[in-house]
């Protein structure tokens, strides 16, 4: 008898399933997503998905797209790469949306793209990694400032700072190691010298002895590559050790949790982040301001502090959604092309202006580079 | 034949399914997945329900075969078929070598040492960055093709794997009835036992061992051009205990029970994603339903359960063709 039952059960729950996913309304644009909601990338997927949600519903509320209203299908992969390409291809294959927007980490958008190349769906993906976008894949965008044009804004302040030895320290996850590359290969071009490159774990709970190496060298700057609470552990054993150099720290840092872990010591450090963080702070002048203001307060009224990561989103759900409007429907090459075509959207992260050749859009002057005083952003002029 | 009827059966499954459903997903997708873990779970129970060696490091196997094909393929430019031989020589090489320090070791011990097996291959895939690409992965691994036959589409590479799945099937029974798998369950029962009816353990378990790591690494191959980009998140720890879950689920010691297996908890996370946020618990949930009420494992506990509700009809049926006997005795 329990065994008819757990199977009547185990067939409900599938014919339940099947129902579900039949119900889904005839005439609507369909974006699929899928974010690290939960799990150790949650502080990305998290925001993200809650702007999703926030905008779509308020464009829906104004009457939709082309007439249309639209419809968000979206997965939670838990960060995990090999989630995301089953995921991808649910909603490539089953769900049949319109276009993508999602992937928050590197790793999820890299694992997907064969698979949106292959089957020629237009991609915005909200990670951060260069390979993303370079070399160009046809149907592969990406909103978020690259770790490659992060470390040319550092190196472009250390420069003013006369600052032509650094060391390097990174994390061993996927984000820290490819700063670390595009750190190594950018310098030289640049004319500055890395004296030291160390690493640490991503459960290292101590660094002093990676700083301590970096003490006796004659760098004249230290430079931290990676998120999460690394990057805090380091700034705290800085100080700790008494080294009085410059810290800089990458945008993978932009958030106000890293104040709230680092404490008092992340008193000077100086990282490149995009606009949004010191939103109140921009001259009135600034194009960005009106829109980023308004970001700020619809997402904070709702749900607490702002971060960049959400601000990606946002970014990448309405040049999407501009991208339909202009194509006039939801025609997949027709929708690529136009997404290609964007041309001076003002977003959170900065002014795109796409190109064949870049499916990025922006260019260093979309990053501020902040230094952190008395607990709070401020502007470096 | 009658030892094979179940391996037709699949097949005909096989076969039947795309023409009546050609353009479904749950056909061309997921049961590609489902026919890949498939070979690696009855490469696992050969291992697990055979041989009663516990392995919590078969991921790593299949990561070994998938970034063999990889680099190879995409490094060296070398033809995929070559690659994936490499592969199962390389897996082969390092299951031979590494048996017989780890299966001196028995129950929990050896559970250790294949966890640490894992952990290790993981560890290298994640920090050799030069050849492995580290936690970012390895893209751009070209399609198979067999003399000029493309394998691109859905629907080609169901066709691709399902033939190996079977395959793997067809020699795993052939092996279970062969003297080696005769031995294997001896090996199972009780070593000293087997030893004493003159059973070399030692290359019986090393024989095994080698041969489920070559199933993975074939199936890891496979994997690698059907997803044309590999990271080392596919290899974890997590997944070798999703392995060890499909044979024990299915039943052990039955090819066809870890076949069963691998299909449900494929398809069971594609039915219950509707239920988004209490996905997760309903698939524990059903789990641990299927574990207390059939803890033999759904398929072989299914088998038992239908032939006891097939003799408790068969006996008011049973004094007629039992006169007849003695009838045709006299």
């Amino acid at each position: 008898m329990n065994i008819r039952k757990t199977l009547s059960a185990l067939a409900v729950s599938a014919l339940m399933g099947l129902s579900a996913t039949q119900a889904i309304a005839a005439d609507s644009i369909k974006i699929g997503s899928f974010l690290a909601v939960t799990g150790p990338a949650s502080f990305l997927g998290d925001p993200e998905l809650k702007t999703l949600q926030m905008y779509i519903e308020k464009i829906n509320a104004k009457g939709g797209v082309n007439g249309k209203q639209l419809e968000l299908v979206h997965y939670d992969t838990s960060g995990k790469a090999k989630e995301a390409v089953g995921f991808a291809k649910r909603l490539i294959k089953k769900d049949r949306v319109d276009l993508i927007v999602g992937g928050s980490t590197s790793g999820s958008t890299l694992a997907v793209i064969p698979l949106v190349e292959k089957d020629r769906i237009p991609f915005i993906s909200l990670a951060g990694s260069v390979k993303i976008i370079d070399p160009v894949k046809k149907w592969v965008f990406k909103v978020p400032h690259t770790d490659r044009m992060a470390a040319a804004k550092i190196f472009e302040d250390m420069k003013k700072r006369g600052i032509k030895r650094i060391a390097l320290i990174s994390g061993s996850g996927g984000f820290g190691k490819s700063g670390r590359a595009q750190v190594l290969a950018l310098a030289p071009k640049q004319g500055i010298e890395v004296v030291a490159d160390e690493s640490y774990g991503a459960k290292d709970t101590d660094m002093t002895a990676q700083l301590t190496k970096i003490r006796n060298t004659d760098a004249q700057a230290i430079l931290c590559f990676g998120f999460g609470t690394g990057p805090a552990i380091v700034t705290k054993n800085v100080r700790q050790l008494g080294i009085k150099l410059p810290l800089y720290q990458s945008h993978g840092v932009a958030s106000k949790k890293f104040i709230e872990l680092a404490g008092e010591s992340a008193e000077g450090v100086r990282l490149p982040a995009s606009a949004l963080l010191v939103a109140d702070k921009l001259p009135a002048s600034d194009p960005q301001k009106p829109l980023l203001m308004a970001y700020k307060d619809r997402f904070e009224t709702k749900y607490g502090p702002v971060s960049t990561f959400g601000g990606h989103a946002y970014d990448g759900l309405m040049i999407a959604v501009q991208a339909i409007e202009r194509a006039g429907s939801t025609d997949k090459a027709k929708v690529r092309d136009q997404i290609e075509q964007t041309k001076g959207f003002i977003g959170t992260g900065g002014i795109f202006n796409m190109s064949p050749k870049d499916h990025l859009g922006l260019d260093l002057s979309a990053f501020k580079m902040l230094e952190i005083k008395n607990g709070d952003w401020t502007i470096v002029k | 034949m009658k030892r094979l009827r179940g391996l037709f059966l699949l097949a005909l499954l096989v076969v039947v399914l795309p023409i009546l459903f050609p353009d479904n997903y749950y056909v061309t997708v997921v049961a590609v997945s489902a026919a890949l873990h498939a070979i690696l779970a009855v490469g696992l129970n050969l291992l697990m329900g055979y041989a009663g060696l516990i392995s919590l490091g078969h991921a790593a196997f299949f990561g070994v075969g998938a970034y063999t094909s990889a680099i190879i393929t995409t490094r060296f430019d070398l033809n995929p078929w070559l690659a994936m031989a490499a592969g199962i020589l390389l897996t082969g090489c390092i299951a031979f070598i590494m048996a017989r320090p780890i299966l001196r070791l028995k129950g929990h011990y050896l559970a250790m040492a294949t966890l640490g097996l894992g952990m290790i291959v993981q560890i290298v895939l994640v920090q050799a960055e030069g050849l492995t690409g580290g936690p970012d992965g390895l893209g751009g691994i070209p399609p198979l093709s067999l003399f000029g036959w493309e394998v691109d589409s859905d629907l080609r590479w169901y066709m691709v794997m399902s033939t190996v799945m079977l395959l793997v099937v067809w020699l795993a029974l052939n092996l279970i009835d062969s003297r080696s798998g005769r031995a294997l369950r001896a090996l199972h029962g009780s070593e000293v036992a087997a030893e004493m009816m003159g059973i070399d353990t030692t290359a019986t378990k090393t024989g095994v061992f080698v041969i489920a790591a070559i199933s993975a690494s074939l199936a890891g191959s496979l994997f690698a051009h059907q997803q044309a980009f590999i990271s080392p998140d596919s290899f974890s720890f997590f997944f070798s205990i999703e392995l060890v879950t499909m044979v024990v689920l299915g039943g052990m010691a039955s090819t066809f029970g870890a076949v069963f297996g691998a299909f449900v908890l494929t398809f069971l996370p594609e039915l219950l994603v509707v239920f988004e946020d209490y996905e997760v618990m309903i698939f524990g949930a059903i789990l641990m339903l299927m574990m207390i009420f059939l803890p033999q494992g759904l398929f072989v506990g299914l088998q038992g359960l239908l032939r006891r509700l097939l003799q408790q009809r068969a006996p008011a049926r049973l004094p007629a063709p039992a006169e007849e006997d003695k009838h045709g005795a006299a």
